[in-house]
């Protein structure tokens, strides 16, 4: 008597069999032929053919055999449109039959019918279900709403069930303020700057009742809402939080994290010195340490917010490293997020027991775990200064197991301890030396190589270690050879004399047989640097470098703000603002920690200031244009007489000294920033920050394709074919070194032969190599998406600068941004995933075909309402009519005709943009008049602003 | 909100799809078999993965893979609980949580699945109401369905839908009015080396099975209820009562229901019952080595304790055992390189040891990862916290329940480092 029968198929054919059996007369054949078509949907297999026969079963008394049929429809009405229309009239007479269950079963089913003629019969019924009587009908109801803004957002304003739904949130029921506030939320996410879920004091108070009541579904809902909510000062924070604390001993995890998310936000208002911030703080500990005893998946989310809530507020956590101590069986995935919280929570009271649990996990088996185990204790000595040397010692006895993995981990990590503690921990070189021939992976060769080149004056064989590294010097990576160059130079200046036939060497191996061009500039620089003045060579090179920071991967200010806000969500697991990454999400909706009012009390804390100080200026990611366009034009100017494209190459020997290699702004350069420069690229993410305070200027002067002269050679060999002298706009930084951990982008955009392409030069301003990169857009005005990957072949090593061209497609997702040509973009690497927002010229949309006809172009112009006209003046430009209507032409702005009034010239000009919408304009030049008037007519007239700045960038350029 | 849900089996075939909103084409579990792939481990699939176009969050239970589709910022902990709840359901109707089971009810699980959420939306999740919509399948009720053609769906709204105490149902009633209660404390522990404890903590729970008639109103009070600080309660306790007076009063919900879980983890208050002597020894020349393992009684208040049970995970390298046992049996699966030693009873007077040799691949060096021991036990008519409930009182109905209540302690994760 098992459901697994109506698997079994004839010979003659299951839908032919199923048929005859729907048919049949008897009631209960019928159901359990419908039975069987369910049992077929549920694996997947298509059962659409028999839409008809099941439908006709519809009309039955039979409550189960109603349901059954209403869950074939649900997943075939899409398919079947037209059929689904019969089954209309049931429904309707359903929502009108004394049962409730009957009546919210019809409203229910009928707003999963996907289909756009139905939603028109939902109307009515839907809005006399919203006030039914009967609760059960009402909540059901206010759910349907969400469902019916997901199919016709439109109808559902138009109809003002939106307005129902509000009033929703006073219901007597708590299950229905539940469900309308879930609904809200819903729409709401579609729609971010709606202000529908309009939360004042006495809604919130209304929220707060229903959450004793409600559901723990509905309790997540509810609470998920209030976390938007911004309280008006710190007594009416403290009293939603006093009546949000018990929610943090739900059984349901869900229901704990939202509280959690709550209190964590409102908390940040309470004044310090208040007894019930410090109450408020003791009580957050245990539910979180509670979470860490569910299912391995729960625990896992659960860290991910520990994580963050850790960054923000140690101290409720301090007392409780031993839960987050790895136990054996626990699932990988938790177990390296307990890793992590770990070492955050690291202080010296606790130091001594978190150092003996890394090194028993130093031993467990699985490999990923135990390197990153190892890379802990590094980051232990570096963050507690007391534990330095027990770590120093934890790290040699682990490289005595000689476990290959084990011993590359441990001497990368060491690395960074010297560099935290100089002159301290120098004697173990000695061990370290031992296992040189072990390291195959590049990171660990390279942090030997710096060690053995950072202290080369205590190595008595150094020069024998490095050269056993040269003799492979092609095969090895990148990261490799930029430091065994670097070493090798520092091992010269501080022994030259048995040196000298050692430099030259690596030398002439980076700049005469790489092909690499960081590698042979960074060859030339040292190669002159020597031959000219040794002095300030062994000044630039044996720099002090810059201690390392004590924290690393800390997630930054303004984000771990917006996270805080979104605990409990996918953005708090992905430890990433939703706006980058939610598809849902339409538009961005920044939240940030409220501020501390203070109300008026005089003993507030300096710190409170600076909370608020921070969350008060708006750090948006975007990059101001006019800032960027000012440097780009500096550098325009600069380039103006073309120099050499690169390098020459080197004549005999050394004697490259009276050479003007990088034009004169090297030595000046040289100077000013000896210290980055200089020597270490090893480093630190200090080292990043370091390079990044000379802002683009380096890269840009060395190799940069500007609009100017050099700009050009660059164009012709990167676009055959292209359209003479399109404005390509100079290249502006998008995303400075700072905020990226060291990767530093600039880019602009260009359009090729009727292809748009986005130009990037991404720079590796960090320490480590950079792999994986891949690049998205968030929706965008007019549907701009890459239409290929990123291509960046080879990884890139710090310091390297490459030169990207992403082929754009303007067929992605669309949404109005604001300003309408803002593009946020995604850039991911191997580290971690980065925004920045930017400004295409608009320019680029414009399609080589907007030539209008005379004629089309007459009719089209009196088509458009005049108030969509707008007028722009361009100031100061020196060319004439037909120069500047070739100069437009060659930006696909198309010249129809010209006509010439009294010794002024009127062009009239179409534009076509590639979502199809056109353009006209008109443009009046006088002789001898520098200033233009240009007369923009459009039907969309909010691409107007954008048209003519892009026109006069053209004319200017 | 929750979009869809994919049941996968271990051998990744997807048996079942459910859809809340628009249907979602199953190859969106691609991301997920190809995650699975990776993954050493069932158990180490990643429950949160991200897809181009969608979110997959999953659980493994009872071998079982549950996997929802979702679009939109949703708080995964609210769509692990839910996963969570179905196999709860599942197991609540059918007495199992399997491929089998579920395909062989697959109707009604379907039926449920529609009850349990609505546009992605929890609807009913509480299995009283659950159990008043769709009937649990009984031999009895089939037979009588066959005959009578009559069906397993209720018309009629649950009545506990929508009072303000959703998970009873109104017009209960039974012969015999009972109320159980079973205290079950587990023990998480990380023992070191030598012994000492690096970490330990009590995970307890309050198992309740009550058939009581009408709407009875349940006070619970403890001896010692100061040794919970951190707890987590049933919906049904009223949470002011127990922050004023530290007694649980609640309506219960009507059948078994977990009535509060609590965490004890002020490490003094941690008693650890079994103490392992043990020593294992490769030999320098990577041939092999020995095994010496003891089990003795630590801090058990007098009790005896059984279902005594050691699981080692030894380096990959080792290819067979072989031991003495003086008390139970013991098995070695060289697949998957766990030794388990069943032991049983522990009998302080004479402590049951594994002694032997254990012999490694040839040529292989001597294996660089320590063994990890992981113990599991038994204690009846004892929770180790040394918890106790004082009285049960009952307002609101007339008639004498008959109660009972019964502590047990088992090891959670009891694990010893060698």
């Amino acid at each position: 008597m098992t459901d697994s029968k109506y698997f079994t198929t004839t010979k003659k054919g299951e839908i032919f069999e199923l048929k005859a059996e729907l048919n049949s007369d008897k009631k209960e054949k019928k159901k359990e032929a419908v039975k069987k078509v369910i049992a077929s949907m549920t694996v997947g297999k298509d059962v659409s053919a028999l839409f008809p026969d099941v439908v006709n079963c519809m009309q039955t008394d039979n409550l189960e055999l109603k349901k059954l049929v209403y869950l074939y429809l649900m997943n075939y009405a899409k398919s079947q449109p037209d059929m689904a229309i019969m089954a209309v009239n049931t429904f309707v007479k359903d929502c009108e039959d004394p049962n409730p269950l009957i009546r919210a079963l019809a409203v229910r089913t009928m707003g999963c019918i996907r289909v756009d003629k139905i939603t028109e019969y939902l109307c009515e019924p839907l809005r006399k279900c919203l006030k039914d009587e009967d609760p059960y009908v009402r909540k059901t109801a206010a759910v349907c709403v969400a469902k019916l803004h997901d199919i016709n957002a439109q109808l559902v304003e138009d109809q003002g069930f939106l307005d129902t739904l509000k009033d929703l949130i006073s219901d007597s029921n708590p299950m229905v303020v539940a469900n309308a506030v879930a609904a809200l939320s819903e729409i709401a996410e579609s729609h971010p700057n709606s202000n529908l879920l309009d939360l004042n004091p006495q809604s919130i108070n209304k929220l707060l009742t229903a959450l004793n009541e409600c559901t723990e579904w509905g309790q997540i809902f509810i609470l998920d809402c209030l976390a938007n909510y911004a309280p008006r000062d710190d007594r009416e924070s403290q009293s939603i939080c006093e009546r949000v604390t018990p929610r943090l001993s739900h059984a349901n995890s869900a229901v704990v994290l939202s509280a959690v998310k709550v209190l964590m936000k409102f908390m940040e208002m309470l004044p310090k010195d208040l007894d019930y911030y410090g109450t408020l703080l003791k009580k957050l500990a245990p539910p979180l340490v509670t979470l860490l005893s569910a299912e391995p998946e729960l625990q896992y989310v659960a860290l991910r917010n520990i994580n963050l809530i850790v960054q923000k507020r140690p101290e409720i956590l301090k007392h409780e490293m031993k839960v987050f101590f790895v136990k054996y069986n626990d699932p990988i995935y938790v177990k390296l997020e307990k890793l992590d919280i770990m070492i955050r929570l690291a202080s010296q009271a606790n130091i001594a027991q978190v150092l003996a649990e890394l090194k028993e996990y130093a031993t467990e088996v699985d490999v990923d775990f135990v390197r990153k185990a190892v890379r802990a204790i590094g980051r232990c000595a570096i963050k507690v200064e007391q534990s330095a040397e027990r770590c120093v010692s934890t790290l040699l006895d682990l490289i005595q197991t000689k476990v290959n993995y084990v011993v590359q981990e441990a001497i990368v990590v060491i690395k960074d301890i010297f560099r935290k503690y100089p002159n301290k921990y120098e004697s173990v070189i000695a061990t370290l030396c031992e296992n040189l021939d072990s390291l195959d992976e590049p990171e660990a060769r390279a942090a030997m190589i710096w060690i053995v080149g950072e202290y080369a004056e205590r190595i008595d064989n150094a020069d024998e270690l490095l050269e056993s590294f040269l003799e492979g010097f092609h095969d090895e990576s990148t990261q490799v050879q930029l430091q065994l160059l670097t070493a090798i130079v520092k091992l010269f200046l501080k022994k030259p004399t048995e040196t000298q036939e050692l430099v030259q060497q690596v030398l002439s191996l980076a700049t005469q047989d790489s092909d690499n061009p960081d590698l042979r500039d960074r060859g030339y620089i040292y190669w002159r640097l020597l031959s000219t003045d040794p002095v300030a060579a062994k000044e630039v090179v044996l720099a002090e470098k810059p201690l390392i920071s004590e924290e690393t991967d800390l997630i930054e200010p303004t984000l771990l703000e917006e996270l805080i806000c979104h605990i409990g969500t996918l953005a708090s697991v992905y430890h990433k603002p939703p706006s980058a990454f939610v598809e849902g999400s339409r538009g961005v909706m920044h939240k940030r920690l409220p501020a501390r009012t203070g109300s008026g009390e005089s003993t507030e804390s300096p710190d409170v200031g600076t909370i608020a100080g921070g969350s008060g200026t708006e750090t948006a990611p975007s990059i101001i244009p006019s800032q960027g366009d000012l440097l780009g034009d500096l550098l325009n100017l600069d380039l103006a007489p073309p120099t050499t494209t690169g390098p020459p190459p080197p004549t005999s020997g050394m004697q490259m000294g009276g050479m003007d290699l990088l034009g004169g702004g090297l030595d000046s350069l040289m100077g000013d920033e000896s210290e980055p420069l200089g020597g270490d690229i090893g480093g630190s993410a200090a080292m990043g920050a370091g390079f990044g305070a000379v802002p683009a200027v380096m890269p840009a002067s060395l190799n940069a394709p500007m609009g100017g002269g050099l700009g050009d050679l660059f164009d012709l060999g990167g676009g055959v074919g292209m359209p003479l002298g399109a404005y390509i706009p100079p290249k502006t930084v998008w995303l400075p070194a700072m905020k990226a951990k060291g990767l530093e982008i600039s880019g602009t955009f260009a359009r090729r032969a009727g292809v748009i392409q986005m130009e990037l030069t991404l720079t590796n301003k960090a320490m480590s190599v950079m792999t994986d990169f891949a690049i998205q857009f968030n929706r965008n005005s007019f549907g701009l998406a890459p239409a290929g990957p990123l291509q960046v072949l080879s990884p890139l090593s710090p310091n390297q600068t490459i030169e990207v061209s992403l082929p754009l497609s303007t067929v992605g997702p669309v949404m109005k941004m604001e300003p309408l040509n803002n593009l946020q973009v995604a850039v991911k690497n191997n580290i971690d995933v980065f925004y920045f927002s930017c400004q295409y010229p608009i320019s680029m949309l414009f399609v080589e075909d907007g030539k209008m006809e005379r004629q089309v172009f007459l009719a089209t112009w009196k088509d458009i309402p005049n108030e969509n006209e707008s007028q722009f003046q361009i100031k100061d430009c020196h060319l004439n009519s037909d120069a500047a209507s070739n100069k437009l032409q060659a930006s696909n702005i198309f010249t129809i005709a010209k006509r010439t009034v009294e010794g002024q010239d009127m062009l009239y000009m179409s534009i076509k943009l590639s979502n199809g919408i056109w353009v006209l304009a008109e443009l009046r030049v006088q002789t001898g008049n520098p200033n233009y008037t240009i007369s923009v007519k459009c039907r969309a007239p909010e691409v107007s602003q954008c048209v003519f700045q892009c026109c006069e960038a053209v004319l200017k350029n | 909100m929750i979009h869809s849900l994919f049941l996968v089996n271990p051998s990744g075939d997807i048996f079942l799809e459910k859809h809340w909103k628009s249907v979602v084409s199953r190859s969106v579990c691609d991301y997920f078999l190809e995650a699975r792939e990776k993954a050493l481990d069932p158990e180490d699939v990643p429950p949160v993965i991200s897809t181009p176009h969608h979110y997959l969050i999953s659980i493994y239970r009872d071998k079982l893979f549950f996997l929802s589709v979702i679009q939109t910022e949703v708080p995964p902990l609210f769509v692990i609980e839910f996963l969570h709840r179905v196999a709860e359901m599942i197991q609540d109707y059918f007495g199992e949580c399997s491929e089998t089971v579920i395909k062989d009810n697959v109707v009604m699980v379907y039926e449920l699945l529609e009850e349990m959420l609505d546009n992605g939306f929890p609807l009913a999740t509480e299995s009283n109401v659950l159990k008043e919509m769709i009937r649990p399948p009984t031999i009895l009720r089939s037979v009588v369905n066959t005959l009578t053609g009559s069906s397993n769906v209720g018309d009629k709204l649950p009545t506990g839908q929508l009072s303000t105490i959703p998970w009873r149902r109104a017009g209960v009633k039974y012969t015999n009015n009972e109320a159980y209660f079973d205290v079950v404390e587990e023990i998480d522990a990380i023992l070191d080396r030598t012994g000492t404890t690096v970490f330990a903590e009590i995970q307890g729970v309050v198992e309740a099975c009550v058939k009581l008639s009408g709407m009875p109103d349940l006070t619970l009070s403890f001896m010692n209820p100061r040794l919970l600080d951190d707890v987590s309660f049933h919906p049904c306790v009223r949470y002011k009562r127990w922050e004023s007076e530290r007694v649980l009063s609640f309506i219960p919900p009507d059948g078994n229901f977990t009535l509060m879980t609590y965490h004890v983890n002020a490490q003094n208050l941690v008693a650890i019952p079994v103490y392992v002597k043990h020593s294992i020894n490769f030999f320098e020349s990577g041939s092999g080595g020995r095994l010496d393992l003891t089990v003795g009684p630590k801090q058990t208040m007098g009790k005896t304790v059984e279902g005594v049970l050691v699981t080692v995970h030894m380096p990959k390298t080792v290819l067979s055992v072989s031991l003495n046992a003086t008390q139970g049996s013991y098995t070695y699966d060289n697949a998957t390189k766990v030794l388990v030693w069943d032991i049983g009873k522990l009998n302080p007077q004479k402590l049951p040891n594994l002694r032997g040799s254990l012999s490694l691949q040839t040529g292989a060096p001597k294996p660089e990862e320590n063994p990890s021991l992981n113990i599991d036990l038994k204690i009846q008519q004892l929770a180790i916290s040394g918890l106790k409930v004082n009285r049960l009182d009952m307002f609101g109905e007339k008639y004498k329940p008959f109660k009972g209540v019964k502590y047990i302690t088992k090891a959670g994760k009891f694990q010893v480092r060698m």
